[in-house]
Formats: C-alpha cells, structure tokens, sequence
C-alpha cells in the first residue's frame, strides 16, 4: 500500500540495523544539518501561515472591529456549512474544474501525440504549444474577456451574436472554461508528452506485427504505459481547477453564477477583511483540496504519484 | 543576510520620516488623477508651508475597490508611512469606526467645512464627529440625445416609456447605467431608494427598507425586461455605459460628468445632440436625492506628523486647489461658491443643475460594515433582470441583517 513516503536522498541507515554505527548518527547528523535551511524555510512559508488561518478560523476576527475579536470555536465552520452560498459554489468550482480538466485531457493528448510525431521543427512545435502557458493569467484572462466583449470583441463577431455573451450564466461559464483550457492544455500536453515518452516504440512494432489496429495500439499499449503520466497530470490540473480565480474574477468577478470558492474567500477576507470566516473559507478549500489529491492517490493506488515504486 | 539587509533598507527608506533640515514628508494616498491637478495642489501646498512639510503622492490603484484594499491593508497593520489618505466618501465611516484615521477638530475643521455643501460634510461624519476634508464631491446627471428626445423624461417610468417607444420606431433607445455586480450598481439603488421617499439603513446596524426599497427593485427590474436595457446592463460599469452612448446606440445614459468633455473629444457628432437633465424622479414633482461621490481626506491614525497632515489636507482643499481640480480635473468642487466662479461655468455648462442635486443629495448608508452591506446587495440584486421585485426586499433584509453581525458568509 502506497505510505508516500518521502525520504531523504541522502544515506538513510539500513533499516534492519539495529546498532547504529558512530558514522551513520554523523550521517544522519550532516542529513538533518543540510534539509534544515530547507526545513526552516518551508515552516515560515508554509507552516505558519497555514496554521495561523487555522488559529484565525477559531475567532471572530475582523480587521475594522479589533475591540471585538474573541475565540468563539468552530462556529464560523458552521456559518461557512450551513450557508447556501459556499455549497452552491463548490459546485460552481467543481463544475468549471470536471469540464475544463476533461477537455484539457482531450486536447492534451492529441497535442502530445503531435509534439510527440512531430518529424520536423520538433523544438519549434513544442515551443510553439507552449506559449499559452507561459502568458501570465491575469492577463490571457484579460485578452479573452475582450475577446468575448459584445461590442467590440471578435468573438460575438464572429458567431454573429447579438446579445452580450457574458450576460448570460452559460455564455459566462462556456467563455471561463474556454478560457482555462486554452490557458492550461499546453501544460496538460506537456505532462503527457513525458509520459509518451515512456512507451516504447518496441512494444508498438510488436503490436503491429501481430495486426492491431492505431486504435487497439493506442488503447491497449499507450494508454496503459502512460497512466502514471495521466494521473500526474489530472492531478496537478484538477488541484489547480479547484482553486481557480483569475480567469473568474477577471470575466466578472463571480457575477452571474460563476463565484468560485476561492472569490468567496477573497470576498471575505479582502473585501468585508472579515479575517475569522474568510480563513475557515480558506481551511475549507485547503481541506477540499487534501481529500482530492488523498482520493486520487488512494483510488489509483500504485500507480499514483507520491506512491512508492514496487 | 542579504534578503534581511535588504528588507531592512526597505522598512527604513518606507519610514523616512523628517528630513534632516526638520521637513517633514508627508505622504498622500491617492487615485491616479490623470490631469495632475492633485500633484499640482500637493507641489503648491508643501510650497507654501514653508519647508514645514513636503507632501509625496503616492498613487493608488485606477480600480476604485483596488484603492480600498491597499489602503486598509496598510492601515490596519498600522502603517506609519501612510499620512494623508485620500477616502472615496463611502469609506469613511469605515476607515472612522476601525480608528484609522483622526477626527479633525477646532479650527481645522471649521476651516474644511465652512462654505461647504452639506452633503459632503455629511458624507465626511461619523459618530458626530468629522473625518474628513471634502475635497470634491460627485453626482450623476441624466444625458440624453435632444435628437431623439424632445422633452426629457421626468420620472424613471417615463424615461422607460419613452425608450420603449423609441424602440417601436426603430430609433437609438437604450437607457444606459451601471447594472454589473459592483459599487456602481449599489449606487444606482441607493440614489432610487432614496428618491422613492426610502433608506437602506436609518442607523449604524438597523435595517430599514421598506415599500420605496421595494419600488427601487421593480423599476430596476422593469427596465432590465423592457427593450431599454442594453443587452450587456448586467456587465456594465461607468465607463461602458459611456462607450455605449458615444457609440450611438443609447436614448439615455445616467452617469458622471465626466462624460460630457469626454464626448466632445471623442465622438463630436454626438456631443452636439448630447442634452443634460436632471436625474429622473421616482415621485413625480419629486426631486430625485442622488447619491453623491467624491473624495475626503482623512489623517491616518499612525501617521507621525498628524498636525502637519491635517495642514496639508486642508490646504489642498481650499478654494484655489478644488477650483483646479474642478477645471483641470473635471471634479465637482464641494465649496458651494465655487459654482458661481465664471471659471467653473465655462468648464461646467450644467454646474446650476449640479449645485441643485448636491444640495438635495443622498449617501450610501453610513456604517463601519459598509462593504457588508455593499456586498450583500450586489449580490442580491445581480443581474438586475432576475430580481424578483415582490421577494427581493425580504432576501435583502435578511442578506443585510446577517452581514451586519459579521457572521454570514457573503
């Protein structure tokens, strides 16, 4: 069974050893000595803050009433539970994740499959595939929200729209998605292409010789070998899916139906700066999160990432 | 070490206080006005204090709600680099309630509020007391096509009708005003609350809309089905309601004046036929009470030299200096003389109209919590053709009720 644990490179003592030898404890000793920068750097940046919005969801905490800040336990769990609006955007943020990871594993593939086949300018086509990625977010989103614009935009143009696209709830959600994909494929792509990388031509040879179609070769030989590939890569997608805002904030910061638990956590904190129920938003999503990344690796089992190699 | 040395550099050169010859540096907050009648004010006023103070502007984000995080970011860790605050004037009963910023007192804030329109001092209150100086003040007009509109409507209901009917014949007939999920939309049903006879809130924490709410909805809802509305009413923000109307596609625009110079730049074909009226009533022969905009100056909490800061905002408030702004900057000064100086009508062919309004103003309710409040309407009210005028007031109540206890999710 997968532990993912994750162990240091340097010399670990053998386990069965139960004597330690004066240099193992000095390895060891050197070991702690060079993760410890590492160590110390990882608890200020992430240690910290992550249990100081714990401590902060246990309070009343609101910037713009300081006199009135006291510990009052789990209940902005259960004012952040109990309220249509955070379920109703876990589902907004669910939806726009499932859609948008599905088709970014789609287009992904065949993308792969064509860096992969590519016979000339190989660089220059997975350069090329790449410039999606490497443009900020803020501002692909900005280009498309443009784009989408009903008076000005080429997109209405285009489909000879004339209402306003973004008026309307599927018109925002079709724009967002379409947005992320054209944003995230390239990564998705890029992920898969290691993983293509992996089967060999061999066993493809082999499989055509005894008569398997492109179709059977594709689904019986690449598919399988790239499994661990595909889970990396529906993993990372689906974790950054879950805690999407830019693209949302920047089309319309959540108005017709596309708020996303990360705009209602930004809406408490920064916004009402209501620091106790904004950081139980943010405990909330970090949870969502963890028992997504635990399902992943838990129901694929070996062949998860983080999972040790038999 | 280096990152350490580095961020003490910072933390040091963020704090420069006094300078070595006993001026002091004030700093000022401030949105990006793009006429530099600010920077001018600030030039001539550190100037004039005699090597007392010299004020640095520091420009804020363009985004008005961009400019309200970064201010209370840093004034909630109290940021002793912050001097002069320049505060849209909704902010201020919250910036006041946190203990932000210092009341002005004596003197001073005789000085500040004398011949000042009572809107904005209103706007500049809390708790009795005032934080603010207003520096200029803001109101929206009715704009409209004299081509189309030979009379312009008196109440919503008409203006409506008219575009209504404008539709029938095919003519230009929308009605453009700032329906996307923002501030600008809390300002429309305010300034529609307020001129049906109604308020959001009658105190600090205590609800009270009632039938003028109610009113307030359904004409938002009314125009959102009728043909008047801009297919995009629900993205628009105050600047496409502008682009829409210089466009040629709207009867009506309810906005800032802003628009007018910015008309006469951009499309003069339009700018001609471009009338002004007053903002439409919800009782008609009842003046409309329009929610008032504009900017106070408040001194921060932290700030290390108060005493020359609120020197420096009241300076920068004076007559001279809201004359600039109002001429160069196109900002609606909050001195009421000043909209007698023939500089200002020639600038300003509707400032009587503008006078007239802010005489009979509204403002957004006056609470620490008003982002909550804020928030809570937005969110109930968008899109604005999916309210339900009949259960919209109810879900309001309850929305603004729990944002005022802090403990809902909003």
């Amino acid at each position: 069974v997968s532990t993912g644990a994750v162990t240091a490179p340097t010399a670990a003592p053998p386990r069965k050893a139960k004597v330690t030898t004066d240099r193992a404890k000095a390895e060891r000793r050197l070991a702690y000595m060079l993760i410890a920068p590492s160590v110390i750097v990882m608890a200020v940046v992430t240690a910290y803050p992550i249990i100081d919005a714990f401590v902060l969801s246990l309070q009343r905490a609101d910037l713009r009433f300081p006199s009135a800040n006291k510990f009052i336990g789990f209940s902005n769990y259960g004012h952040v539970l109990s309220s249509s609006l955070w379920w109703s955007d876990v589902a907004h943020t669910l939806f726009i994740t499932v859609i948008s990871v599905a088709i970014e594993l789609v287009l992904g593939m065949l993308l792969a499959l064509a860096m992969h086949r590519a016979i000339f300018a190989r660089g220059a086509v997975r350069a090329i595939g790449l410039i999606p990625y490497g443009i900020v977010t803020v501002v692909a989103a900005f280009s498309w929200r443009y784009a989408w614009e009903a008076d000005s935009g080429w997109i209405p143009h285009l489909l000879g729209l004339t209402t306003d696209p973004l008026a309307s709830r599927n018109g925002s959600y079709i724009a967002v998605i379409l947005a992320e994909v054209w944003k995230t494929t390239p990564f998705m792509a890029l992920l898969l292409l290691g993983g293509l990388a992996l089967v060999p031509d061999e066993l493809h040879e082999a499989a055509r010789v005894d008569g398997a179609t492109t179709w059977q070769r594709f689904w019986r030989i690449t598919i399988p070998l790239m499994k661990p590939a595909i889970l990396v890569a529906l993993l990372f997608r689906t974790l950054d899916g879950l805690r999407i805002f830019d693209t949302v904030y920047i089309f319309n910061a959540g108005a017709h139906g596309t708020e996303t638990v990360s705009i209602l956590g930004y809406n408490q904190l920064l916004n009402r700066l209501n620091l106790g129920l904004g950081s139980a938003v943010s405990v909330l999503i970090f949870l969502m999160v963890a028992i997504v990344a635990f399902l992943f690796i838990k129901g694929f089992g070996a062949s998860a990432p983080g999972a040790e190699s038999s | 070490v280096v990152a350490a040395a580095a961020f003490a550099a910072l933390v040091i050169a963020g704090c420069g206080g006094s300078g070595g010859n006993g001026t002091a540096t004030l700093n000022y907050y401030i949105f990006p006005e793009p006429s530099g009648s600010f920077a001018k004010a600030a030039a001539e006023c550190s100037k004039a204090s005699g090597g007392k103070y010299n004020i640095v502007i520091n420009t804020l984000p363009s985004a008005s709600d961009a400019q309200r995080q970064q201010l209370v970011r840093r004034l909630a860790a109290k940021d002793s680099s912050i001097d002069i605050v320049g505060m849209d004037v909704n902010w201020t009963a919250e910036f006041a309630g946190a203990g932000w910023i210092k009341p002005w007192s004596g003197s001073q804030a005789s000085q500040v509020t004398n011949g000042v329109l009572p809107g904005p001092v209103a706007t500049a209150t809390w708790n009795g007391k005032l934080f603010g100086a207003p520096l200029n003040s803001n109101t929206q007009l009715l704009w409209y096509r004299k081509d189309l509109v030979p009379n312009p409507p008196k109440t919503w209901s008409q203006m409506i009708q008219d575009a209504t009917q404008l539709a029938k014949q095919g003519k230009a007939h929308y009605i453009e005003e700032q329906g996307a999920q923002y501030e600008g939309y809390v300002v429309w049903f305010n300034s529609l609350v307020d001129s049906a006879g109604g308020q959001i809130l009658s105190g600090p924490s205590t609800v009270a809309l009632g039938p003028p709410a109610q009113q307030a909805a359904s004409i938002i809802h009314q125009l959102a089905k009728s043909p008047a509305a801009d297919p995009s009413l629900s993205n628009d923000q105050e600047d496409q309601a502008r682009l829409a109307f210089e466009a040629g596609k709207a009867a009506f625009e309810i906005n800032y004046p802003f628009v007018y110079p910015s008309a006469q730049t951009d499309v003069p074909k339009i700018a001609k036929v471009m009338g002004y009226a007053p903002y439409p009533s919800m009782i008609a022969g009842k003046p409309a009470r329009v929610t008032i905009g504009g900017i106070n100056l408040g001194v921060s909490s932290y700030s290390t030299h108060a005493a020359d800061a609120f020197a420096a905002s009241a300076c920068m408030a004076n007559r001279p200096h809201q004359l600039t702004d109002a001429v160069k900057g196109g900002l609606p000064p909050t001195l009421s003389s000043l909209y007698d100086d023939p500089a200002l009508a020639k600038a300003y062919p509707f400032h009587a109209l503008i006078k007239q309004q802010l005489a009979n103003y509204g403002i957004r309710p006056k609470t620490p919590a008003y982002s909550d409040v804020s928030l809570a309407i937005q969110k109930t009210l968008s899109p604005p053709d999916a309210i339900s005028p009949s259960t919209a007031v109810n879900s309001l109540n309850g929305q603004i009720k729990s944002a005022l206890t802090s403990g809902a999710l909003l």
